[in-house]
């Protein structure tokens, strides 16, 4: 009998009698990290990282959130749990499980690249790998995130001296907080849509050092931000709310905009293949480093990634999950 | 002297032409397009300016490397196997683009190659055998970046419409060039070369006068938005279905060129008795129609035999054509667009009248006394084998593009809209395994804006074509929803427009349906958001 299985309600443990991100209420959850799309509301019990409980608090409201650290080993009904770094965002992390000398690690989301505020990603060895494979097509090949930066400041500089405010498109919990550094350095002052400017918060009242960013109220008058930075998630691209920054620029951040049609139809005026997820190379080198015997492939191009590590000698099988679809990360539809 | 004396950097290579392409092909607002362009044009070599023009209007350069082997030495180089490959290509929808993100990251000098001057090789090693072609294509790849790589591969693959309609290349060059938009779009129409024509004498005006093949802009109508007072000033005439073209005799050399600017003198061997009979200096507007015995067949049948590469007998047979003359634009070697239609019309008929000639008629006027009695005419149009009416004023000029005031078309079925189909879904029943519900759009700048589903009324032939175009083209899934490449153009008829909050559009139709396969017309050809306002004021 195996330790971890797909259950129609999520990835659930019998022995420890525990879910992980689960998609529908339980009993006990242990959360991987707080996107919407793995921590949902209505769980009698949660566990997380540190990190990750005040952007639960914030999202799914109060309830019972039990926190650990990385790296510390805790047991439930006797079986061995413990999180490690996953890269993918603040608090993010894989969740590693043993019972009876049997390993399993479910990694949520994540990135091997450093991006000096998600935690370095940590590879574990393990029997059992749970994988998203977001980006698995051999297409997607992220260029260093300090040359992106380096694009990024440029489009900005060059709307600014063109007296237009720089729109940036970017997942509010995550992306918004990794472009930060990035966009301080060009002096300019950088605004934020509600949505960005709340999770901003929740992270400075629960101790994390950002820097500084403006909430754009109604009050805020278009003088102040013309020719500035403004940071939204993508639902405010298609609203009226975007319309008042003319004359404005956009750019989407997001591993899609690695494909020119992706950019075209979001109707972008500029696109940034910046990822928190791992793009071919790095899911490969993740997989290879947990000698895994059996890989479970889940949200994105599963079949197409497994049939891949299948001919790698590499055991995998794609799994149907609800993961996936976070906003950033879905080309919208009309 | 047209073009401004230009700073030639001697590095203004590949790389800006790549830079300029991606700018071209993301950007969502006109203006900067037509910067950049602009900008581009003072400062890149005059070689390049040539070939990007002539990119941008259709004048590929010849196809000198098949894009299989493209592909196949990108599967070598990568090791992939074939149906990973084919599963990139299938979410990237672009071969060129999909092969640029695959091959591994550049190594050593990056290239100092111009455009002209890659296009000029390729052109080289056209003669030789695949081991150098490979060679030649590798070498390139290797020092080239993703972007530089897309560029390049598109170079060979041809179809390269990036970003821009022909229209935006003719307003930036009119930018810098500071001539009008309608003289530009005259000079850089026809047959020229662009590894021989440089921006000089393709735009100035004296060596411009040598290409005999040009022919002038179209003079395009408006549907029309109302009748206009004083029937007595105008004529009618009926609006034809078929391919709208221009005749051109000059030099004793005969063209024959379609509205989508392209030559297609060998496509109509009917007309080969007036390449012998018509007076040098002539040219005509018209319309090419199937036609037996002056009564015009369906238009399908013409796009059917126009897709043939060769000709049968059969085909001539069942399909002859005939050109259905109504305006003439050069007589005796003169313009005369700007002399008034009636008497423009008045030397056609008596031209005409002369050469007698089957495949050469006269579009024939429709008398009539008011308006009123007009439209009781317009009811018949389809018994006519038209479309509608045409209305114009009988002191017309031949004006240039689509333009308002003297030129109206008065259609039976004023309800349609040329639209490219983006999204389709599978059917229900018996067709669920085919894609039979389309969503379509309209243009709105350089954008595409989708306004309405429609349900096929097509064919179960053409069904199954769409069908096959969609597998093969699609860009993503959303559930059952495929994005496909923006390619096939139909036209979409309704019974209603009314406001909608609802829509992105801001329009919503009664009955929508697709009336026919637009083969003929590509996504450039498609009507506007702004065609949907205006007929939502009109009929809403
Ligand atoms: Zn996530
Ligand atoms: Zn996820």
């Amino acid at each position: 009998m195996s330790l971890l299985k797909f259950h129609t309600s999520g990835i659930y443990c019998e022995q420890g009698n525990f879910f992980i991100d689960p998609w529908v209420p339980v009993d006990y959850a242990l959360i991987t990290h707080a996107h919407s799309d793995h921590a949902r509301a209505g769980s009698k019990k949660y566990l997380c990282h540190t990190y990750t409980k005040p952007l639960l608090q914030y999202r799914l409201g109060e309830g019972i959130y039990e926190t650990t650290e990385w790296n510390q080993p805790l047991y439930i009904n006797g079986v061995k749990v413990s999180f490690h770094p996953a890269g993918h965002i603040i608090g993010s992390s894989q969740i590693r499980v043993e019972y009876k000398g049997e390993v399993w690690v479910v990694s949520g989301d994540y990135k091997i690249e450093n991006d000096g505020i998600s935690g370095a990603f940590e590879p574990i060895t393990c029997h059992h790998f749970i994988t998203e494979s977001t980006f698995g097509l051999p297409i997607y090949n992220w260029l260093p995130q300090q040359k992106i930066f380096e694009e990024i400041q440029q489009w900005v500089m060059q709307n600014h001296s063109r007296q237009q405010t720089s729109v940036l498109i970017a997942y509010s919990l995550g992306k918004a907080q990794r472009l930060l550094p990035c966009l301080q350095q060009t002096g300019l002052p950088i605004y934020a849509h509600g949505a960005v400017y709340n999770i901003h918060q929740t992270l400075i009242n629960s101790g994390h050092t950002l820097p500084m960013i403006f909430p754009i109220t109604k009050e805020t008058s278009p003088k102040e931000f013309a020719g500035n930075i403004i940071i939204a998630p993508s639902s405010a691209l298609d609203s009226p709310w975007i319309r008042k920054f003319t004359p404005y620029s956009v750019g989407i951040c997001s591993g899609w905009m690695q494909v020119r049609g992706h950019q075209r139809r979001r109707n972008a005026d500029a696109g940034f293949a910046l990822s928190d997820h791992c793009d071919w190379k790095g899911l490969l080198q993740a997989i290879n480093a947990t000698r895994a015997e059996q890989v479970y492939v889940t949200h994105g191009f599963q079949s197409v990634f497994s049939r891949y590590l299948n001919e790698q000698n590499i055991q995998a099988s794609e799994v149907i999950t609800n993961y996936g679809n976070e906003e950033d990360e879905t080309a919208s539809i009309v | 002297m047209v073009m401004k004396k230009t700073k030639q950097h001697q590095s203004y290579d590949m790389k800006h032409f790549a830079q300029l392409i991606w700018q071209l092909g993301t950007s969502t607002k006109t203006n900067a397009k037509i910067d950049a362009l602009a900008n581009y044009f003072a400062e890149a070599k005059q070689k390049d300016i040539s070939w990007l023009i002539a990119l941008f209007t259709g004048r590929r350069p010849k196809r000198t490397i098949s894009a299989a082997h493209l592909q196949q030495w990108c599967i070598e180089l990568t090791q992939h196997p074939r149906w990973l490959f084919d599963e990139c290509y299938h979410t990237v929808g672009d071969l060129a683009e999909t092969i640029a993100l695959l091959l591994p990251p550049p190594e050593g000098e990056s290239t100092q190659s111009s455009l002209a001057d890659i296009l000029a090789s390729l052109k080289l090693v056209s003669t030789q055998n695949d081991e150098a072609k490979k060679q030649f294509i590798l070498q390139h790849w290797q020092s080239m970046n993703t972007r530089e790589r897309f560029v390049f591969n598109k170079l060979i693959t041809g179809g390269f419409r990036i970003g821009i309609s022909q229209k935006t290349m003719v307003n930036a060059l009119a930018k810098f060039t500071q001539l009008d938009p309608a003289i530009i779009a005259h000079r850089i129409s026809g047959q020229w070369d662009p590894s021989t024509t440089t921006p000089e004498q393709l735009l100035n005006e004296e060596i411009q006068q040598t290409d005999i093949s040009k022919p002038y802009p179209f003079y395009l109508a408006y549907a029309i938005e109302g009748m206009p007072e004083h029937p007595d000033e105008w004529m009618a005439e009926w609006k034809w279905d078929g391919i709208r073209g221009q005749l051109i005799k000059r030099n004793r050399q005969f063209y024959v060129w379609s509205r989508g600017e392209e030559l297609m003198t060998e496509k109509f061997p009917e007309y080969n008795a007036l390449a012998e009979k018509l007076p040098d200096g002539t040219v005509l507007d018209g319309e090419i129609i199937p036609s037996i015995e002056q009564t015009p067949l369906s238009f399908n049948l013409l796009q059917t035999r126009i897709g043939r590469k060769n000709l049968t007998k059969k085909q001539l047979q069942e399909v002859p054509v005939t050109f259905f003359a109504f305006d003439l634009l050069e007589w005796q070697g003169q313009d005369i667009r700007t002399t008034p239609l009636a008497e423009r019309r008045r030397i056609l008929s008596s031209l005409i009248h002369s050469l007698n000639e089957p495949a050469l008629i006269l579009s024939k006027e429709v008398p009539f006394q008011s308006w009123q009695q007009l439209e009781q005419v317009r009811m018949h149009s389809r018994d006519n084998g038209a479309e509608g009416l045409m209305i114009k004023r009988l002191s017309s000029t031949y004006q240039t593009g689509r333009k308002k005031g003297d030129w109206w078309k008065w259609k039976i079925d004023p309800l349609v809209i040329d639209a490219v189909m983006i999204y389709a879904q599978k059917g229900h029943g018996r067709r669920s395994n085919l894609y039979t519900d389309y969503t379509f759009a309209v243009r709105s700048d350089d954008q595409l804006i989708t306004f309405t589903k429609a349900y096929s009324g097509l064919t179960d032939q053409e069904i199954a074509q769409v069908d096959a175009f969609v597998k093969k083209n699609s860009l993503e899934k959303f559930g059952p929803v495929r994005t496909v490449k923006p390619e096939l153009v139909f036209e979409i008829a309704f019974e209603g427009i009314a406001e909608s909050k609802r829509h992105k559009s801001g329009v919503a139709l009664r009955f929508p349906r697709i009336n026919r396969w637009r083969k003929d017309k590509t996504v450039d050809d498609i009507n506007t958001l702004e065609d949907l306002k205006k007929m939502l004021e009109q009929f809403g």
